[in-house]
């Protein structure tokens, strides 16, 4: 007896509604958990001051300027290398053994794990090259860490945008250049921005590899030279240490409204860069 | 008859390129070009370099050791020469494995049920949520799995709480916006003309759904979770937290295990010498690991695609 | 509007990389992770009286100090281990501090005295349940540092060589073992004295408590130093911490901090 395609369908629906509702759960617990715990302790102090006692008292002024500071780094290093790359592979070349063999690299690359990078930044920047525990050499080590991503997601994207588009461009005489930067990469630019901020979004979340390469100074840098504490290490520290869960939360839920600022922030200016090309 | 001063020479029409132009031109092209060929060479070679440091530094010591000793013996002491990995290789692929059981299905429904099943505007707050959670550090959910996950196991399931279990549970959660985020992204990009057709053809949503829009985002869905499934064999610190970290094969769900992560991070900071080559073979390994992850994946998709 | 972001990335690489601020001579101290939130609040009180000093404080445990003091990645090295590893002997060594051991449970354990083949048995695994020493009838979880610990091998070392078990939970800080052990009632593990807290409870060892002036007097067995070290005699900035470490004032500090001063 076969079932009715509308049953089949409520069923769906219904099994995918709980799966998502599970998920929305699960994830908004998560977050209402660190806000509960660590919302009242936050102040304008807390966020200005530095810190005192390692970290019992005081603020988190350093930790949240290498919070900011770190991912940026890896970004501006890590982004135009990483679109640049996924369009040479998919406008500039033709598909062959070695586009093939590139993008099986770069899967690779995206699952060796952080503390690997971790290592191979702490022996090659910090000791090898002389580099010392600084955000140069944090960096440099989370940019190399989320350029498989970027370039990933970004290849993604571009393939994704309709071979129509192309066609018509060129049949207007524009060049290959010119069909990347006008038509392709605006419509890829969802994409990538999705994968932009996954890779601020592990910068950020990073710990072992920054606690390695960056170090955990609780002092303000002054220069790419310095030593700096992000907040995820100095949640870690401060929790894991049982210096203070209390300044531990609160710290973890000035990271949780750092990255949603973060995400809101590129949601905007991508919906900024969306209307001025369709004016 | 007076000719206006500025009349040029050559009366253009809109869209035609003057002859300069289309030098200018041609230079801007091939310029963008040798720079785009130049990132991706850069950005491989720096990837390439990785690699290459870390097999320089591990593939001599499983030479030295031997593939018995290492991968397949059970006893992990390095200040007695000891360096069997086999119980982290176990402990990392059941990790893996029961994180994805969790992650995967409930990230696809997600990504389902969010692009098809949810009007756009519920979408619009849900969606930046979800990459909200991507964002998150590992370490808050191992802080979390250790202060709320671990005790509910132990006191409903028994053994030490800090397990398999837990760790399997906690990376399930933590993969999970990567794998809706970017199987939503994928779906969203089949173009609507497919779902029209199949809803003209007289299709009810669903049917649409899972025989037409679910097999032209099929690639970018495995992609998405092999991204994650990346990211699950590559996460340490949340798994540090919550998996007990004893180098024992496990024998239950409820067992404390240590995985290959773990024990390189565990020691990195310690280790030198033979030791310390040790874990870049550890990490050779994992390499080698995600080497075939990514095979076997990229073969599925050649042979649904393939017919 | 982009153009001014880039300008404003620009201008702020710029303003780092040039380094605004005056400048400071640089000192970097590396390694014990036990020792490591001392340090840090003696460099706080140091660099309050010395502002043309720098002084950085990096974790990565006692090898990781040792290594850090040998390479140069870092001017001192810290080290809290009962014996220093023989790579070490290259470097000048000094003693700022000593720490005692404490062997913890949970609150609900009604342990209160262990011998010291008690806790070996323990941690090696041949007594595997509390029922054992009169307890409850619960299986003991035992928790414990990783292998390259200062703490760890001190322990080990001063607790008649055990071997540590097998089933034995293994966390990555002081801190973890406190909370496993805290949330844990069958735990038992061991960590540094000055982060005891109300939460959980010491045993006394062979009737003695873990206590500022049991180790001090010498009574409490489990107890290790803990070393600053450099590659030949310190000097200038490094030799001024290292002094500041060592005066009365560096002293007061640790003791107040919780620690025992090496005196």
């Amino acid at each position: 007896m076969r079932v009715s395609p509308k049953i089949t369908q409520a069923m769906a629906v219904i099994l995918l509604g709980l799966a998502t509702l599970l998920t929305v759960v699960v994830l908004v617990l998560i977050i209402a958990f660190v806000l509960k715990r660590g919302v009242p302790e936050i102040s304008w102090e807390f966020l200005s001051t530095k810190p005192k006692e390692m970290g019992k008292a005081g603020g988190i002024l350093p930790t949240v300027v290498g919070t900011v500071l770190l991912p940026l780094i890896a970004i501006v290093i890590a982004l135009p290398m990483g679109v640049g790359t996924a369009v040479y592979l998919s406008e500039y070349t033709r598909e062959n053994r070695i586009t093939k063999i590139i993008r099986f690299g770069t899967d690779c690359l995206a699952g060796i794990p952080s503390i690997i990078f971790g290592l191979f930044g702490y022996i090659f920047f910090v000791t090898m090259l002389g580099m010392g525990w600084s955000m140069l050499s944090g960096g440099l080590t989370l940019a190399i860490m989320i350029l498989p991503t970027i370039i990933r997601t970004s290849e993604e994207a571009i393939r994704s945008v309709p071979q129509a588009y192309r066609e018509v461009s060129c049949s207007l005489a524009a060049t290959s250049w010119e069909t990347v930067y006008k038509v392709v990469l605006p419509n890829a630019l969802p994409g990538i921005m999705t994968g932009v901020m996954l890779g601020i979004g592990r910068s950020i979340g990073e710990t072992a590899a920054v606690i390695f390469t960056a170090g955990s100074s609780l002092m303000m840098p002054h220069s790419l030279n310095d030593s700096v504490r992000t907040m995820s290490v100095h949640f870690y520290l401060l929790a894991r240490e049982g210096i203070s869960n209390e300044k531990a939360y609160a710290t973890a839920a000035v990271l949780v409204f750092a990255v949603l600022f973060v995400n809101l922030a590129a949601y905007w200016m991508m919906n900024r860069f969306i209307a001025k090309r369709s004016r | 008859m007076q000719e206006t001063p500025n009349t040029p020479a050559h009366p253009q029409r809109p869209g035609q390129r003057h002859a300069g132009d289309a030098v200018a031109t041609w230079c801007r092209d091939k310029l963008a070009r040798y720079i785009f060929m130049a990132v991706a060479f850069s950005a491989t070679v720096s990837l390439l370099l990785i690699a290459l440091f870390i097999l320089k530094e591990g593939v001599p010591f499983i030479v030295k050791v031997g593939f018995k000793d290492f991968l397949f013996a059970s006893e992990w002491n390095p200040a007695a020469g000891k360096f069997g990995i086999y119980p982290m290789i176990i402990a990392s692929l059941w990790v893996t494995l029961g994180a994805m059981l969790i992650g995967a299905p409930l990230g696809v429904a997600g990504a389902i049920f969010l692009t098809q099943f949810v009007p756009r505007s519920v979408m619009r707050i849900i969606k930046p949520m979800i990459e909200l959670l991507a964002g998150i550090p590992s370490v808050l959910y191992g802080f979390m799995g250790v202060m709320v996950l671990a005790p509910f196991i132990r006191n409903h399931f028994g053994g030490p709480g800090l397990s398999l279990l837990a760790a399997s549970i906690i990376l399930g959660i933590m993969v999970l916006p990567t794998v809706i985020s970017i199987s939503v992204d994928t779906i969203n990009a089949v173009p609507r003309t497919y779902l029209e057709g199949a809803l003209a053809l007289g299709a009810t949503r669903w049917q649409s759904v899972h025989m037409v829009i679910l097999k032209a985002a099929r690639s970018g869905i495995i992609a998405s979770v092999i991204l994650a499934m990346g990211r699950a064999v590559g996460e340490t610190m949340a798994v540090i937290m919550v998996a007990g970290n004893a180098v024992k094969i496990p024998h239950s769900a409820l067992d404390s295990v240590r995985t290959l992560t773990a024990n390189i991070a565990l020691e990195m900071g310690y280790a030198t010498g033979l030791h310390r080559q040790a874990l870049f073979a550890t990490g050779v390994v994992l390499f080698v690991v995600v080497m075939i992850l990514n095979s076997l994946a990229m073969a599925a998709m050649k042979r649904k695609t393939g017919s | 509007m982009k153009q001014v972001i880039f300008a404003l990335v620009c201008g702020g690489a710029i303003a780092l990389s040039s380094g605004c601020g005056k400048q400071r001579i640089a000192v970097t101290a590396a390694g014990s992770t036990a020792f490591q939130p001392f340090a840090e609040k003696l460099a706080e009180q140091f660099m309050a009286e010395h502002s043309d000093i720098a002084v950085t404080i990096q974790g990565g445990g006692s090898a990781l100090g040792v290594q850090a003091a040998l390479s140069g990645a870092a001017q001192i090295g810290m080290a809290d281990l009962v014996k220093l590893p023989p790579e070490a002997q290259a470097l000048t060594s000094v003693v700022v501090a000593r720490d005692g051991i404490a062997v913890v449970v949970n609150n609900a354990n009604p342990a209160k005295d262990l011998t010291m083949e008690q806790i070996r048995d323990i941690f090696s695994g041949k007594i595997s349940n509390w029922k054992q020493l009169g307890g409850a009838d619960h299986g003991i979880t035992v928790v414990s540092r990783e292998a390259g610990s200062g703490t760890r091998s001190s322990f080990e070392q001063i607790v008649k060589d055990v071997v540590l078990t097998k089933d034995a939970i293994i966390q990555d800080s002081n801190g973890t073992i406190r909370e496993t052990v805290i949330m844990d009632e069958n735990a038992i593990g061991y960590l540094s004295h000055g982060l005891l807290n109300e939460k959980l409870k010491a045993v006394t060892v062979h009737g003695t408590a873990c206590t500022t002036e049991e180790v001090v007097a010498g009574r409490y067995p489990i107890v290790r130093p803990v070393y600053l070290l450099t590659k030949g005699a310190p000097t200038g900035a490094c030799k001024a911490f290292i002094d500041y470490v060592c005066s009365d004032e560096g002293q007061k500090t640790i003791k107040e901090s919780g620690l025992i001063p090496a005196k």
